[in-house]
């Protein structure tokens, strides 16, 4: 049998907050900047307000922290259902590999796009 | 289970085989609730094009009007489009599972009574709503 | 003159074949009859050869758990006229080894119960002389729905993860570890924690909720695990960020 689960605890708690956050607001923004800008239901923000959104200090914490979230809450779920539907428990430590490599992937460039917003 | 002769007698030492059929590759398209549950989880993944997407957007914001302007050009094109439409139907599915989910998961106990569980699905939804409504205005203030 | 349903029921007989084979009886469809009683007529008057474990018929002995058309569920409670016109396709619960016929071999179940301590733990035993362990309603209410486990392994049949992964705790035990986590009189809770947070312990779990919908006594398996998530979540966390905190 494997050992305690040290770090599962904390990925789980990750995962569920991650997938709290996805739930409230990625239907709204999928739906404006994914929809109806593209496809002209509604006018798209002007590129000042949208400066002015995103580079207030409150939205780039907000941004980097749910990016952050919304990668461990993949990650984990990913991980998961790889063991599950795929059955490839195996291949364990790849999958833990690619799936945490990809979430620090992609924290260090949120973190980095927040930092450089004019 | 691997006990060996020497060991003291236990139920099952000497058995007649034992049928272990293996659990097929698509074992979860045996059953409706098993495919949904896939699915579910499966939404993560339009969770991670997600989070792509709106780092592909803060670096166009990021980078000037012209390249806000050409970003909102990339995400008219059909495929992006399409791919968006598909990650909302699967974003809406795992809020719609987790909302549903979320009394199950937590006891919420309130002056010795446990809080009826469409209470709490209800103001998961709630806050479902006010935070949209919410993005939507901060978002929208700045329309053309 | 009652109407005949067809029951087709899975046979594996070790010493004859290597798979399970299909064989079809006709049995009448009494409107008061269970699946259990059809079972019951085929072995006393067609086919005296059948193997199933049964024993309570009301519900209460977790015995008599199948696979009926597909899904788990105890055959003492599953109507026939519910599958009339029928056939009922009729085998042994999954995710188990086949002993023969509709008997599954249920030793590793029985071996998980006993890992998860079901019973009260105490730091010191309280001596007879102080009397009983006073609980009141409310302090009953708070494990009472977990207690009522009657041990039928449907949910272990309907979990996907124990199917894949047979280490896997599995439902009914990780309920009942919160049974006695839940109760007032029990200070258990961490020596629990110890087993249940390893990998093939709660954290295997990804929250499928097949085997809450099949447990025929409303015990709820997933909603227990997943609120025990939680308390080893933070639990840990508590322990991370505050080490010399008394345990």
């Amino acid at each position: 049998m494997a050992g305690r689960a040290k770090v599962e605890p904390f990925l789980w708690l990750l995962f569920s907050a991650g997938g709290v956050v996805a739930a409230l607001v990625i239907p709204v923004l999928l739906l404006l900047f994914g929809l109806s800008f593209p496809l002209g239901w509604l006018s798209p923000p002007s590129h000042a307000h949208m400066l002015t959104v995103l580079g207030h200090p409150l939205s780039r914490v907000t941004i980097f922290v749910s990016c952050t979230l919304l990668l461990f809450h993949w990650a984990h779920r990913f991980r998961f259902t790889l063991y599950d539907a795929l059955q490839i428990k195996h291949l364990n430590e790849l999958i833990v590999l690619l799936s945490y490599g990809a979430v620090l992937v992609g924290t260090i460039a949120a973190g980095v796009l927040v930092w450089q917003l004019p | 289970m691997g006990r060996q002769v020497s060991e003291p007698p236990t139920y099952t030492p000497f058995h007649p085989r034992w049928y272990r059929p293996r659990i097929s590759a698509w074992w979860w398209l045996k059953r409706r609730s098993s495919l949904a549950f896939i699915l579910r989880e499966v939404s993560s993944i339009f969770v991670g094009w997600f989070v792509v997407f709106f780092l592909l957007l803060v670096a166009a914001v990021g980078g000037g009007e012209v390249a806000y302007q050409e970003f909102m050009r990339w995400a008219a094109i059909p495929g992006i489009v399409l791919l968006n439409l598909i990650s909302l139907f699967f974003v809406v599915f795992h809020a719609v599972t987790w909302f549903n989910l979320a009394p199950q998961a937590m006891a919420v106990h309130m002056r010795g009574k446990r809080v009826p569980g469409k209470l709490i699905a209800a103001s998961n939804y709630g806050a479902w709503v006010v935070t949209s409504l919410l993005v939507a205005w901060i978002i929208l203030a700045g329309s053309r | 003159m009652d109407d005949y349903i067809t029951m087709q029921v899975a046979r594996y007989r070790p010493e004859d074949e290597d798979e399970p084979t299909f064989e079809e009886y006709e049995v009448p469809c009494h409107k008061e009859w269970v699946v259990l009683d059809g079972l019951n007529y085929i072995k006393d008057q067609l086919d005296g050869t059948l193997s199933f474990r049964w024993s309570c018929r009301m519900g209460i002995c977790g015995s008599c758990g199948m696979t009926v058309n597909g899904e788990p569920k105890l055959t003492c409670a599953a109507f026939l006229t519910d599958y009339a016109p029928g056939p009922v396709r009729l085998e042994p619960m999954e995710n188990f080894p086949v002993v023969r016929d509709l008997v599954v071999e249920m030793t590793d179940f029985m071996e998980k119960l006993t890992t998860i301590k079901p019973w009260i733990v105490r730091d010191e035993e309280r001596p007879l002389a102080e009397g009983e362990y006073r609980q009141t309603p409310e302090e009953l209410s708070k494990y009472k729905q977990y207690s009522m486990c009657i041990n039928c392994m449907l949910c272990y049949a309907a979990c996907p993860v124990y199917g894949l992964d047979p280490e896997f705790l599995g439902p009914a035990a990780i309920a009942l570890a919160q049974r006695y986590n839940l109760d007032s009189r029990d200070q258990g809770s961490a020596e629990r924690l110890d087993l249940l947070s390893l990998h093939e312990g709660i954290w295997a779990c990804t929250f499928v909720g097949e085997c809450t919908k099949v447990c025929p006594k409303d015990v709820d398996p997933a909603g227990a695990i997943q609120r025990y998530k939680l308390d080893a979540a933070l639990t840990s966390l508590k322990d991370f960020l505050l080490p010399w905190g008394a345990r």
